[in-house]
């Protein structure tokens, strides 16, 4: 069967949820490699195991981590022209992304980006215009590469008992040309990751002051979920940036979203239309946001999350 | 200085966007066209930088068909120097690949330091035009950027991530990607507007810009659409109004729901 590649994705070598997703994913259109960047790979080697990599490329180069994108793009464009994969599959994050447009050039190759599938033959199925239209796409030319949204496949566990390949990678000088000087942590910890979270609890200016996002965090804690924000809530200052949802904040594709106190503008509706189940508290009962909603109240969020939160606990 | 802003006209936010059934394209016709969104934030930061700087001139490139002049007419109204308008049949249909190929072509005869676009289009949101342009150039990525600093021959950037920023640095040439945070675009003036009427406007052909034709357009691209439909209608939602329990009807349609 053909090698489909996988590049996994990790903090410090843990991998992220999407990796065991695309590795099951990739389990279904051939063989999956795994290719692990970077450093801690014994944190990651018996996860990729576990879940079904045949093979795996390891390019730990201490060099990789000062920089952004470019050589890991060249990392994987070497593997390519080695191996020739019948598909690259690569988490559909921002810098995931970023890799993907760069390996489509060196390799002249097609991209597709944000999938939400693929089928047989390497067709990627993606949703586009905030979820209006489902859209089934090929790779034309060169190798396919596909980057895929998480929370598209759900993860299944298939040990394998992987070969292992290091990679030397040489990386060029140009790939070499933007280096990170820090990296700024401003996010607050113990919640699950938007992208990654099967429920999305999110807050908008219905809350009226920053404080009131206790009552959204308190629902979130309740369902194990993530918090996101609107534009409206993270430009007045009331929760992170990193947690804003839309067309210039996160893209989430959750089991369950819900939006509270949040109109539904259009830019807001690009980051969480693919959402499986979605849910509004909004006081106004002509917001936009209850054109999406499989379940809805009208009413005061004040009223109606308090007791909604009680109510969960209730039940637990 | 000088800085070329890639800019790129799409159908206007709100309006609905549609795939041509011919071709599977977007569908231009009949829909209002507007300078995407995140492109005002990067003609606005190119004119900070060229004003902070007090030298160099700012260009907006343009890729698309003859209505996307309206676009090029709002960038130098803000205040840009120049345009470049890359229009041809040929170039219909183009994909990333091909796009960015023909852009860097034209990125080719124009002297630059510094490229910067807006991280995203609103029609086709893939976010990796900016990373390939600076494959194709040979440049420094400094892409997602929520704040610029330009030094003598370097740029440093905060480069917004999951978890908080990054900060990045590179020497010039460099394309760099800004995200909303970054700043907030000028209106244009009315006399913005009437001295856009009289900056030069250079139009390039395939020809003129050196981009070999099979490797543009709906041939030239990677990938082709097999297929598309409208999303399957979603059933109406339930909507109910709260009469003091709204709380707790939510509850109980997330435990059918075996959310909770
Ligand atoms: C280039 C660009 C990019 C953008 N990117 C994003 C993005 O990524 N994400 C994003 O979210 N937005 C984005 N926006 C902004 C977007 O257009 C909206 O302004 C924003 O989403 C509005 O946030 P909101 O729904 O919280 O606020 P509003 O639109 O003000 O809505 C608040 C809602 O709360 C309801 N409400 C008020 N009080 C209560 C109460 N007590 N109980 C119940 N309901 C109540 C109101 O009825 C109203 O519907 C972008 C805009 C631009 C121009």
């Amino acid at each position: 069967m053909a090698e489909v590649l996988v590049l996994v994705e990790h903090v410090d070598g843990a991998p992220k949820k999407v990796t065991y997703e695309l590795l099951t994913l990739a389990r279904s259109l051939g063989e999956p490699s795994a290719v692990f960047i970077g450093n801690g790979f014994d944190n990651a080697k018996d996860k990729l195991a576990e879940y079904g990599a045949r093979k795996i490329y390891v390019a730990a180069d201490a060099e990789l981590d000062g920089f952004l994108v470019a050589p890991k793009a060249e990392v994987l464009a070497q593997i390519v022209s080695s191996s020739s994969p019948a598909a690259v599959l690569i988490p559909s994050t921002p810098e995931g992304k970023e890799i993907a447009g760069r390996l489509a050039v060196k390799t002249e190759s097609g991209v597709i980006t944000d999938a939400v599938g693929v089928d047989d033959g390497f067709v990627a199925k993606q949703s586009i215009f905030g979820g209006a239209i489902n859209v089934s796409s090929k790779v034309s030319k060169g190798t396919p590469i596909i980057t895929v949204r998480p929370n598209s496949t759900a993860p299944e566990a298939a040990p394998a008992q992987p070969t292992e390949e290091q990679v030397s990678a040489t990386i060029s000088d140009a790939a070499k040309g933007a280096k990170i000087l820090d990296r700024v942590t401003e996010k607050k910890g113990g919640r699950p990751e938007l992208t990654e979270a099967a429920i999305v609890v999110s807050g908008g200016r219905g809350l009226g002051e920053g404080k009131n996002f206790e009552l959204i965090e308190k629902l979130a804690d309740t369902l194990g979920a993530a918090v996101g924000a609107s534009r409206a809530a993270t430009d007045a200052g009331w929760y992170p940036h990193t947690n804003q949802v839309g067309q210039t904040g996160k893209t989430v594709s959750p089991q369950l979203y819900m939006a509270i106190g949040i109109s539904g503008a259009i830019q807001h509706r690009a980051g969480m239309q693919t959402s499986k189940t979605i849910i509004a508290v909004n006081k106004d009962p002509e917001a936009p946001i209850f054109e999406l909603v499989d379940f809805g109240i009208v009413g005061d969020l004040f009223n109606v999350v308090p007791q909604l939160t009680e109510e969960i606990e209730k039940r637990k | 200085m000088n800085i070329v802003v890639c800019v790129k006209q799409v159908p206007d936010t709100w309006a609905e966007k549609r795939l041509s059934d011919q071709d599977k394209t977007v569908d231009r016709n009949g829909v209002d066209g507007v300078m995407n969104e995140l492109d005002e934030y990067a003609v606005e930061e190119a004119l900070r930088i060229k004003e902070a700087q007090g030298d160099g001139e700012v260009t907006v490139l343009t890729m698309g068909p003859d209505k996307s002049v309206e676009t090029i007419r709002k960038a130098l109204s803000m205040g840009a120097d120049k345009a470049v308008h890359l229009v041809d049949a040929g170039l219909h249909g183009s994909d990333a690949l091909a796009t960015s190929y023909a852009l860097a072509k034209a990125l080719g005869t124009i002297e630059h330091d510094l490229v910067i676009l807006g991280v995203e289009s609103t029609d086709a949101r893939m976010s990796v035009l900016p990373a390939m342009l600076a494959e194709r150039l040979g440049a420094s990525q400094l892409t997602f950027a929520r704040k610029v600093e330009v030094g003598s021959g370097t740029v440093k950037i905060e480069r917004q991530t999951d978890t908080g920023y990054d900060v990045v640095e590179a020497s010039t040439p460099a394309v760099v990607s800004v995200v909303e945070k970054i700043n907030e675009p000028r209106y244009p003036s009315f006399k913005g507007i009437m001295a856009a009427k009289k900056k030069p406007l250079t139009t390039l052909s395939l020809s003129d810009a050196g981009i070999e034709a099979d490797k543009v357009g709906m041939a030239g691209s990677g990938t082709e659409v097999a297929e598309f439909a409208p999303r399957p209608p979603k059933q109406a939602g339930q909507i109910v109004k709260d009469e003091g329990d709204g709380g707790s009807k939510l509850a109980e349609f997330l435990a059918s729901q075996k959310f909770i």
